[in-house]
């Protein structure tokens, strides 16, 4: 019942079908580059492995065989969200600080100190703790953005030497200042018991920093996609010439995204110390802020996926911890999964050929249905 | 013009990679001694076609053929080997070289290790004198006029043995006389047994200088013709698909108040070169004010200054009451009434990511109306993205199309649908029809002309004459930095007077100029 439809414009369809067909290969793309990870990671375990079939067993569904495992893996999703979101943030401008490593690790030492320094009851000290953890990220995104700003030093630069900087401090601060010395382990002096995020999943160690972290996802999204502010953030990132051209206050919009962004890092760090933790013992920072980056490109710069993305991250990295604990083989193989999926997702030649062929094909198709 | 065919294409399809099908089926057969046009508008994919020969771009499918047996060409090089040359439209320089360094570029003549330079001069000496070519060969490209350049790049072609000479709108530079001094340089090339492929979108130029014409409408063939046989207004009709007759219907002007002052107006670049030497003009409520001249004369320097894109220059410009240094953001012009439809669309018109809404929005964001608290009034944006789309003939499905995917005129609509929707005093109109279909270019000018009679103040740079002496009520015209010259009215103007000052031929006095201040 095709016939009394309006014959549609061809040119106009031509655009429409296109934008389909890039909008798939987009999803296609990050689909085959998750399929070419996995499959290369089971072969290398079937190379080293005695039992092949039992290590890609408990590699695979190993996270899955109990409440605690699964517990693992959303404990390890929250604050990979956290340093995703924020690392998401900064990308979308297309400025790339990479100081929410920095402001990660320093927040957790920042809520220990708020957490053994507070007069106040609990409650106030957690708000306390979490509100320091996010100022304090704020500021350490803050520094590269006013130095590229005022000197035109580049940013990603900048924030790889201040990451050394704030790793340094804060293991000068494990030792000279929060160090417990009556126990033997390089740690600090227990925090007060009560001052630690309710877990609400008996059994697991889940608690309601999920619940903080969903909200920060839903805001992020609404501030991105529904409001002006979002809007001129978007934009900036997209074309800065044509945002200064539109009357948008480059420089400022730019700085604003770089602070918040990083300062939702450090609310992560804040929240992952008072959530899992009751002494800080991180000798070396947990590299949260690297594995942002990783959340952040496969979720393609879009809030609404960072939690899917730091989800299948956590999956896998917690496979590969029973992995390790029932066989030989080292943690460090979901390296190779990361590596790879970054690899074809931030390779634009990747598969190009082949959407290209499609688009030329369909275009095609479309003027000789024109000609008749 | 011989019999003798040279170079034939057939059936040449070529489909981007992100779709657009520039040429379909499209021919081309040259003969030996002939200047052959490409006729067609922009976008009508002469130039694709041509890169296509000189093996820039890659074809579909298709054939072509140089005296008879099939090529195929991968290469600027191969082309170059084959005897293909070509002048594109953005000249190839290297404006910090000589001219014999210019041309000589990739086929030194050696002396040991070293460049033999004084070679290198007689054999670009040799070729210009053969051809009648009055280029010194010594000068560094920079200080050339556009003409001059225009001469270097075809010694280029010719020095390497080009037999077929392909000239990708070579007037679109040049004033009347650079115009006519380089068709009669064609014309000795073609008796001395070149080809010529002259692209071009002006008929009469066409009708002037050519044998033949091939003509092209959006990448479709429309036939090959003798010059003789057909008139410019068939050419036309065959060009763009119906009859163009154009001439502006103006109303009388309705002069107000001066909306846009520049005083003593100075901009020095970070070269330390002056662009914009003193420079003073207003332009008043209801007057569309032209800027014309060559490019590179100071225009862009001066646009910037007014539009707020650049803030260090010496001297004063007032905008609506607006004159404080320190307050001349593009957000405070922009909000004291200013638009600005800038020269460069694709770097500052257009954001090519985003989609067609959000570029519509960009100027207007932050309004009330498009705003509910702290959220964005989504309703009400769509409403307007869709009524824009409309009104401005905005060729797609959907506001959320990215701007990318449209052609080259239709985001020139955008452009124009969110600069000239909004209230406003003054409307700066930096070549706002570049590189755009007729079609598109005079419903640009009508809308000019529409806001005029409403009252606005129009600046209208551009370095096409046409366009300047068709939409401009006055007329400025601008050389080496500083206004050469005058027009109160355009009426009595000749382009050849124009094209003189515009040269720097010509310049009027002080006190002539000074017209253009109240």
């Amino acid at each position: 019942m095709t016939w009394f439809k309006k014959k549609p414009d061809a040119k106009r369809d031509v655009i429409k079908e296109i934008s389909n067909i890039e909008k798939r290969f987009e999803v296609f793309r990050i689909g085959i580059a998750l399929l070419i990870s996995m499959v290369l990671i089971i072969l290398v375990i079937a190379l080293i492995s005695d039992d092949p079939l039992g290590a890609i067993r408990e590699l695979l569904l190993g996270p899955l065989q109990s409440l605690r495992r699964i517990g693992n893996v959303i404990e390890l999703m929250i604050p990979l969200t956290f340093t995703g979101l924020a690392i998401t943030m900064v990308f979308k401008t297309n400025r790339f600080n990479l100081a929410a490593e920095g402001a990660f690790y320093m927040a957790t030492m920042v809520a220990v100190l708020v957490a053994l320094n507070s007069p106040f009851p609990p409650v106030i000290t957690i708000i306390l703790g979490l509100l320091a953890g996010f100022i304090v990220g704020g500021l350490l995104g803050l520094i590269p953005a006013l130095i590229n700003l005022k000197f035109g030093a580049n940013e990603l630069v900048v924030s790889l030497m201040q990451n050394y900087i704030v790793a340094f401090f804060v293991q000068y601060l494990l030792n000279y200042v929060v160090r417990d010395p009556n126990s033997y382990a390089i740690q600090s002096y227990a925090l007060p018991e009560s001052v630690s995020l309710f877990r609400f999943i008996p059994g697991t160690r889940i608690h309601v920093g999920l619940i903080l972290m969903a909200v920060v996802v839903v805001v992020a999204y609404i501030i991105l996609y529904r409001t002006k502010w979002g809007y001129v953030l978007r934009v900036t990132g997209l074309n800065e010439k044509f945002a200064k051209y539109s009357g948008v206050k480059v420089a400022f919009v730019i700085i604003i995204a770089q602070v918040l962004g990083t300062a939702i890092a450090g609310l992560g760090g804040a929240v992952e110390m008072y959530g899992i933790y009751n002494t800080f013992k991180f000798a070396a920072s947990p590299g949260y802020g690297w594995d942002g980056i990783i959340v952040a490109t496969l979720a393609k710069l879009n809030p609404a996926f960072v939690p899917l993305a730091a989800l299948f991250i956590a999956y896998i990295r917690v496979g590969a911890d029973i992995l390790n604990r029932s066989t030989n083989i080292p943690p460090e193989i979901v390296s190779i999964v990361q590596a790879i999926i970054i690899l074809f997702i931030a390779a634009k030649a990747f598969m190009k050929a082949a959407k290209e062929k499609k688009i030329v094909e369909k275009s095609r198709e479309v003027a000789s249905e024109g000609a008749n | 013009m011989s019999n003798n065919v040279v170079l034939e294409m057939k059936n040449i399809t070529k489909i981007y990679p992100n779709g657009v099908i520039a040429n379909k089926d499209a021919n081309l057969s040259v003969r030996e001694s002939e200047i052959h046009a490409l006729l067609g508008e922009n976008g009508a994919g002469k130039t694709t076609l041509m890169k296509i020969l000189f093996g820039i771009e890659h074809y579909t499918s298709g054939e072509i053929l140089l005296n008879g047996k099939p090529i195929k060409v991968t290469s600027p090089l191969e082309a170059i080997d084959l005897g293909i040359g070509m002048v594109h439209q953005h000249f190839m320089l290297d404006e910090r070289l000589t001219v014999t360094e210019n041309i000589i570029l990739g086929m030194e003549p050696k002396k040991g290790l070293s460049l033999d330079y004084k070679k290198a001069t007689e054999m670009v000496k040799e070729v210009s004198e053969k051809y009648n070519f009055k280029v010194d060969p010594n000068k560094l490209v920079m200080d050339l006029s556009v003409g001059k350049k225009q001469k270097v790049e075809i010694l280029k072609a010719l020095i390497r043995g080009a037999k077929i000479l392909i000239l990708d709108e070579p007037t679109a530079v040049l004033t009347p006389q650079e115009t006519s001094e380089l068709f009669e340089q064609l014309e000795t090339l073609k008796k001395q047994g070149h080809s010529i492929v002259f692209i071009s979108h002006k008929l009469n130029e066409v009708k002037e200088i050519c044998d033949r014409a091939t003509v092209m409408r959006l990448g479709v063939y429309q036939g090959t013709y003798n010059i003789e046989d057909v008139t410019v207004k068939d050419l036309s009709r065959l060009m763009i698909g119906r009859d163009v007759v154009r001439s502006i219907e103006k109303k009388t002007q309705n002069l107000g108040d001066v909306v846009l002052k520049v005083d003593n107006l100075k901009v020095i670049n970070d070269e330390g070169k002056i662009v914009v030497n003193d420079v003073n003009f207003a332009v008043r409520q209801g007057q569309i004010l032209g800027i014309a001249g060559v490019e590179g004369n100071g225009q862009r320097e001066l646009i910037d200054c007014i539009t707020g894109l650049e803030t260090t220059f010496v001297g004063k410009v007032s905008l609506h009451g607006l004159e404080d240094k320190q307050e001349f953001s593009v957000k405070n012009l922009r909000l004291n009434g200013m638009n600005h439809i800038p020269e460069d669309r694709l770097v500052y018109g257009v954001s090519s990511e985003a989609s067609i809404q959000d570029n519509i929005i960009s100027n207007r964001y932050d309004q009330a109306d498009l705003n509910k608290g702290i959220f964005q009034d989504r309703k009400a944006i769509t409403t307007l993205s869709n009524e824009l789309i409309k009104q401005y003939q905005v060729k797609t499905d959907s506001k959320d199309t990215l701007v990318r995917m449209l052609s080259g005129g239709n985001m020139q609509k955008v452009v124009a649908a969110r600069e000239m929707s909004t209230d406003m005093k003054i409307l700066i109109a930096d070549q706002p029809t570049r590189g755009i279909d007729v079609g598109t270019a005079a419903f640009i000018h009508d809308k000019i002309v529409e806001l005029r009679d409403k009252g606005v103040a129009v600046l209208l740079v551009s370095a096409d004459i046409n366009e300047v002496m068709d939409v401009s009520d006055s007329l400025i015209v601008m050389y080496e930095g500083k206004i050469a010259a005058y027009f109160d009215s355009i009426k009595d103007l000749s382009q050849e007077t124009l094209g003189e000052y515009m040269l720097g031929i010509k310049k009027m006095s002080e006190e002539e100029i000074r017209g253009a201040t109240v």
